[in-house]
């Protein structure tokens, strides 16, 4: 984060320059796109649907960049979170089916958040057990974690096999969702919509959190110099695992979004976005949640162009945008200092 | 004699020297000893993953630096002889050039991963190498017209190593010596003479560079070795070895797809075996991959009749836990338990044992 400014009385405090370079990247990358595609109504629907993707990605990767940012430490299960959100809101459509099913549009939403609020509270829960039992005793030690991790990363997806059974479980949007909004020629999906809204919201209270609040001023403090606010009196520790039950429910909260949008259930769905989570915060320098944001809605848009214009090339496309974006800064694009 | 073949890396503990004879003698006596074809193949995957495992030994156990790239170099090496059989001809020249275009193609890759992130932290390095054997397995399964996407490719070998074919008339021990058989031999020896390979790397001058690397990669720079030479080189020298095992495999198996060779459940099998048997020591790679390997073939066995007696006796959630898919769970729980417990794993307790 680089938007420091601070609000406060302090006036003559000299402000951080924005570096909005980044951000730029956003609206050219759309427009060098327009012509290649071609047709403007099939460049709404695409730009819409990364949108969607990048808003989804974004919050699925979040916990992971801050908690890595604050404590070093990253999480190769993350992926588990993803997993799990989505099949546990599997229990809350259980009594809820009615809802889905009905014309109502509010029972429809209504459902929509029930699943994310149970899936949300189960990986919050699942995130401190997670770090309890499987991050603490490895702190400090980057091997140790990557392959304990991994090894709760395979736990836990075979948990979901013991619990839900092996095969993919089919999921249906809830009834007023499904189906497309029509301006002109460009059709948007409803359902990307409001996850584009739902992730934009997300990005909203996750900012003014870190931005204007004194917890987030001590998370923001932590990952630049975690020593420092130790020694100012705080305890990071109790702060970091906030922090990572806070990503873990943002991971079930993504996870739910993206199960709906993809409408199948499988055990190995959070390990695969999970590649794309890491590429994300790479681009997005590691432990910087703005540059996340950026990384997600870059990798989402290249993604969804690529696709269309060269279909073969989708997932190659986030590694050269990796590769490029590497080469220009090397940190990523939003270095966090002493990483 | 023994210790230029060992490279003077002895076992150092009973127990383990005893079970790595049972493995060698099993192994090099597959065909006398356990008739059938099932035994066979169970061998003939533990040759080929002995290598695989120590390969990747080299990169996590000696340099400290984790992979997860290692299937990608498993997979060049098996679509190397899938591609050149196909296309070619089941020629013993046409494997050869397939062998060395995966060689030389698996090498470039890993010296171009390694220069691109091993200059920063070990974790970067993960991050990477995950995405782009991930984006590799894809462009794997989409270049249809090459590597035949998800069905893979199947192909005829040699002649002299087909089934069809008899090296003599009259069976030897009571087994017929069929190009099975020779292939089994053609994989046990190049596995053999790998393994000791990599025992020559690990124990000389160099293989002492990587383990202080492994231990304080500061010092080492400091000390005036080039960090980063020296693992960009055991990354490609890794890297070289698990094509070689992919070739084996291919051979094999007659038949090289995306699940076979790519797929990340493979990867996952590699990191189980190399901190089951013990990082940083090879024999570790050699009861790993055994161990891991027959209680894939015959652990499910008992655990689908375990879980068969409990959902008969009528107890909810526990068959599930017990069923035979779920082998992997126990094995997940045994891997963090001995990352916790023992990260020196089976090598080192034994040898522990002897204090």
């Amino acid at each position: 984060m680089t938007a420091v400014a601070g609000n406060t009385a302090s006036t003559t405090l000299p402000k951080v320059r924005v570096d909005y370079l980044p951000v730029l990247l956003v609206p050219i990358l759309m427009l060098v796109a327009l012509p290649l595609v071609g047709s403007f109504s099939t460049w709404v629907t695409l730009t819409v649907a990364a949108l969607a993707m990048g808003m989804m990605i974004f919050l699925m990767a979040s916990g992971l960049t801050l908690v890595f940012g604050l404590m070093d430490v990253l999480n190769f299960g993350h992926g588990v979170f993803i997993s799990f959100g989505a099949y546990v809101s599997l229990i809350a459509l259980g009594p809820l089916a009615g809802w889905v099913e009905s014309t109502n549009l509010w029972l429809n939403v209504g459902a929509l958040l029930a699943c994310i609020l149970v899936a949300m509270l189960v990986t919050g829960a699942l995130g401190y057990a997670f770090e309890r039992v499987v991050i603490r005793p490895v702190y400090g030690q980057h091997l140790k974690q990557i392959l304990i991790t991994m090894g709760g990363m395979i736990v836990a997806e075979q948990m979901i096999h013991v619990i839900w059974g092996a095969s993919p479980i089919p999921l249906r949007l809830p009834e007023g969702l499904r189906g497309a909004i029509v301006i002109g020629d460009a059709a948007m999906e409803k359902y990307r919509v409001i996850a584009v809204v739902l992730g934009l919201l997300v990005f909203g209270v996750m900012h003014l959190i870190l931005n204007r609040t004194k917890l987030g001023l001590l998370i923001r403090a932590g990952v630049e110099n975690a020593e420092m606010v130790e020694a100012l009196g705080y305890r990071i520790r109790r702060l970091f695992v906030g922090v990572f039950i806070a990503g873990s429910a943002l991971a079930g909260l993504g996870g739910v979004l993206w199960a709906f949008y993809r409408q199948t259930l499988t055990a190995g769905m959070g390990m695969e976005v999970n590649v794309l989570i890491f590429i994300v915060i790479i681009i997005g320098g590691l432990g910087s949640v703005g540059g996340c944001f950026i990384g997600a809605i870059l990798v989402a848009l290249v993604a969804n162009y690529t696709g269309f214009l060269a279909p073969k090339l989708a997932l190659g496309s986030s590694i050269l945008l990796m590769v490029l974006i590497l080469l220009w800064r090397p940190q990523g694009l939003y270095p966090v200092a002493k990483r | 004699m023994l210790n230029s073949i060992l490279s003077g890396d002895y076992p150092r503990s009973r127990p383990l020297a005893i079970l790595l004879g049972l493995v060698l003698i099993g192994l090099a006596f597959a065909p006398f000893l356990f008739p059938g074809s099932q035994p066979l193949n169970v061998a003939a995957k533990i040759c080929v993953f002995v290598i695989l495992v120590a390969s990747y030994d080299l990169l996590l156990g000696y340099t400290g630096i984790v992979s997860f790239a290692h299937t990608m170099f498993y997979g060049i090496g098996g679509y190397g002889v899938a591609i050149a059989m196909y296309n070619f001809s089941a020629t013993w020249p046409a494997l050869g050039i397939g062998i060395v275009i995966a060689l030389i193609l698996a090498i470039l890759l890993a010296l171009l991963i390694g220069l691109f992130s091993l200059r920063v932290r070990a974790i970067f390095f993960a991050m990477i190498t995950l995405a782009v054997a991930s984006a590799f397995a894809i462009l794997a399964s989409q270049l249809n017209e090459i590597t035949g996407g998800e069905d893979g490719r199947s192909y005829r070998i040699p002649e002299m190593l087909r089934p069809a074919f008899r090296l003599f008339d009259d069976p030897v021990l009571g087994v017929n010596i069929n190009g099975r058989i020779l292939t089994y031999y053609l994989i046990f020896f190049s596995a053999l003479f790998l393994f000791l390979l990599a025992l020559r790397v690990v124990n000389s001058p160099f293989g002492r560079v990587l383990q202080a690397i492994r231990e304080n990669d500061f010092r080492a720079e400091a000390l005036g070795y080039r960090v980063v030479v020296y693992r960009s080189i055991a990354n490609c020298l890794s890297a070289g070895m698990a094509t070689l095992a992919g070739v084996l495999m291919a051979l094999w198996l007659r038949y090289t797809g995306p699940d076979t060779t790519l797929s990340f459940a493979i990867m996952i099998d590699i990191l189980l075996m190399v901190v089951i048997g013990g990082m940083g020591t090879l024999y570790g790679a050699v009861l790993g991959a055994a161990i891991f390997i027959l209680a894939q073939n015959y652990l499910q066995v008992l655990m689908g009749q375990f879980s068969g007696m409990l959902e008969s006796a009528g107890i909810p959630l526990l068959p599930n836990l017990f069923h035979a898919d779920r082998w992997l769970l126990w094995l997940g729980i045994l891997f963090v338990l001995s990352v916790y417990f023992f990260p020196v794993g089976i090598v080192g307790k034994l040898r522990q044992l002897r204090k």
